[in-house]
């Protein structure tokens, strides 16, 4: 038995190759062990793929909740030096599409980091924050975080084309846990009175046991949770509360990459690359409608273009029919079978109890029930274009309850 | 009836000249939960090494191969329906596939129970 088959299937859990740095331990590193995580390299990090098993994690941050270390993720604050905030503001949003100027302190803002012809360089969460003294970053206006395996990039990109009046803090001293689930703000709630009353893509200052954490109500698995920026040196007795709460286990990679795939959300290097834009990730609602009436980010010509005309190929979902999972990098073919698409993601869905994946097709393939060949090792796999997320999101939004 | 194992976590018991094959408890451990398993149809000829079947786990396909060369007599039918038996009983109700074997003086190539058990060890 070979460990994974080579080439032809890329394990779903490998990053892009990077010149990060050899590999690096997370602040976690001895407390995952201590829980029996199976640490595998990760987006540079040793970083554990499962504790009990992928499916049973999955299924439980599904029903009760689940805590995830994404602490590999590059938290970035960002300062005005003799700017105020609406400069730090303008700044950013020459590379991201989103409107910034406009998010109001504690408001989070899903987005994307452009090169000059539209393609994406990373996907992102940015945060406004309130006024000094109200939050844990220092002087900072802005708080990013991007993708552990594009931090070093994306820092060297945003040096590159932001003013010198902007100073870029990678903040390594912090780890980010995330809690997801159901019943994550509960549980978070009895160590950290006031959680709930975030909304999703709001954020706040909160305490415990005297450590300051800022605290988004976010997350990359379809259910409602949080994101919990805390000190590193804090990192460990809060993982050990949080999961003496009865709803609470630790959760690898492995269920965190099948829980984002149900909830459709793209994974970066594998659902987004450089070649790959805004429109034809479909995710057109990044495109604020202030930034696309101005017209004034970097690749706007052209994505607007495919706005206004469809893109040539569209992420779309696939449900595979049977029950082998077919993986990244495999083939989408016409009827004669010649290759008109590739898989970026795929897997078997523990919830849904099928195979599902995520691929890009030709723009008159991507409608919702549009059947389509898929070839993996050379076996034809039949699939039908599903609407996404394959499971419904459960955030508890403004309003709503 | 003997049970060897290969050093790619295959097993294969063999009575007279009849091979049952699987994979190992600890390669299930490693694989975590597994979700489909193509077991090859009877007829089939094998070469020792040959790639014999497919198990995929939630996170990744694997290969295995074929402990021995022969003609496969049948695969495992209930592996189709329920593949967590690989998980569950891995090296009997989680069989792969019967072979009849075309060498039997291949099994000197492969491990005894106690020598695999020490190969694992020092994985």
């Amino acid at each position: 038995m070979s460990d994974t088959l080579p080439d032809t299937l890329p394990d779903p859990l490998d990053e892009l190759d990077g010149d990060e740095p050899a590999i690096q331990l997370l602040p976690l590193d001895a407390w995952h062990r201590a829980r029996g995580g199976r640490m595998v390299p990760f987006a540079g990090y040793e970083m554990p793929v499962q504790y009990e098993g992928i499916m049973a994690e999955h299924l439980w941050t599904r029903e009760s909740a689940g805590l995830f270390d994404v602490s590999h993720m590059g938290q970035v604050g960002l300062t005005g030096d003799g700017i105020d905030a609406a400069a730090v503001a303008a700044a950013l949003e020459q590379v991201l599409p989103g409107d910034v100027a406009g998010l109001a302190p504690t408001r989070i803002r899903y987005s994307l980091l452009l090169n000059d012809e539209g393609g994406i360089l990373d996907d992102l969460m940015v945060t406004t924050l309130p006024e000094e003294g109200a939050h844990p970053f220092g002087a900072a206006s802005h708080y990013v975080v991007v993708n552990g395996a594009t931090k070093y990039d994306d820092l060297a990109y945003l040096l590159d084309v932001l003013p010198d009046d902007v100073t870029l803090n990678l903040m390594e001293d912090q780890a980010l846990l995330a809690v997801q689930g159901p019943k994550a703000v509960a549980a978070v709630a009895r160590l950290v009175p006031g959680v709930e009353a975030l909304v999703f893509m709001t954020a706040g200052a909160f305490a415990w046991n005297g450590h300051a954490l800022w605290i988004s109500r976010s997350g990359y698995t379809g259910e409602d949770g949080v994101e919990i920026s805390i000190p590193a040196e804090a990192a460990a007795a809060f993982a050990d509360a949080i999961c003496a709460e009865p709803e609470v286990k630790p959760i690898g990679l492995g269920a965190r990459d099948s829980l984002r795939l149900e909830a459709g959300l793209p994974l970066y290097g594998h659902d987004l690359d450089p070649e790959t834009t805004p429109v034809m990730a479909d995710l057109g609602f990044a495109l604020s409608k202030r930034r696309r009436e101005a017209a004034d980010f970097a690749g706007a010509a052209r994505i607007l273009a495919e706005r206004t005309d469809g893109p040539a190929v569209k992420r779309v979902g696939l449900s595979v029919a049977g029950r082998q999972p077919v993986r990244e990098g495999a083939s989408v073919v016409d009827a004669d079978g010649a290759v008109i698409g590739r898989v970026t993601s795929g897997g078997f869905a523990p919830s849904v109890g099928a195979p599902i994946a995520m691929a890009y097709v030709p723009a008159a393939l991507a409608e919702a029930g549009t059947p389509l060949r898929l070839v993996q090792r050379g076996k034809i796999h039949e699939a039908v274009v599903a609407p996404l997320p394959f499971v419904p999101h459960r955030y508890v939004r403004a309003g709503g309850k | 009836m003997s049970r060897y194992f290969t050093e790619d976590h295959e097993w294969v018991d063999v009575d007279g000249d009849t091979g049952t094959v699987g994979i190992s408890d600890y390669a299930q451990g490693q694989l975590g939960d597994i979700v489909f398993v193509d077991v090859p149809e009877a007829g089939k000829q094998l070469g020792k090494g040959d790639e014999a079947a497919v198990v995929e786990s939630v996170k990744a396909a694997s290969d295995v191969y074929a402990p021995v060369s022969g003609t496969v007599t049948e695969g495992n039918a209930a592996l189709a329906d329920d593949p967590s038996l690989v998980n569950s009983d891995p090296e009997a109700e989680g069989w792969f596939f019967k072979i009849t074997l075309s060498d039997p003086a291949e099994l000197e190539t492969l491990m005894d129970e106690a020598a695999y058990a020490d190969f694992v060890a020092k994985l």
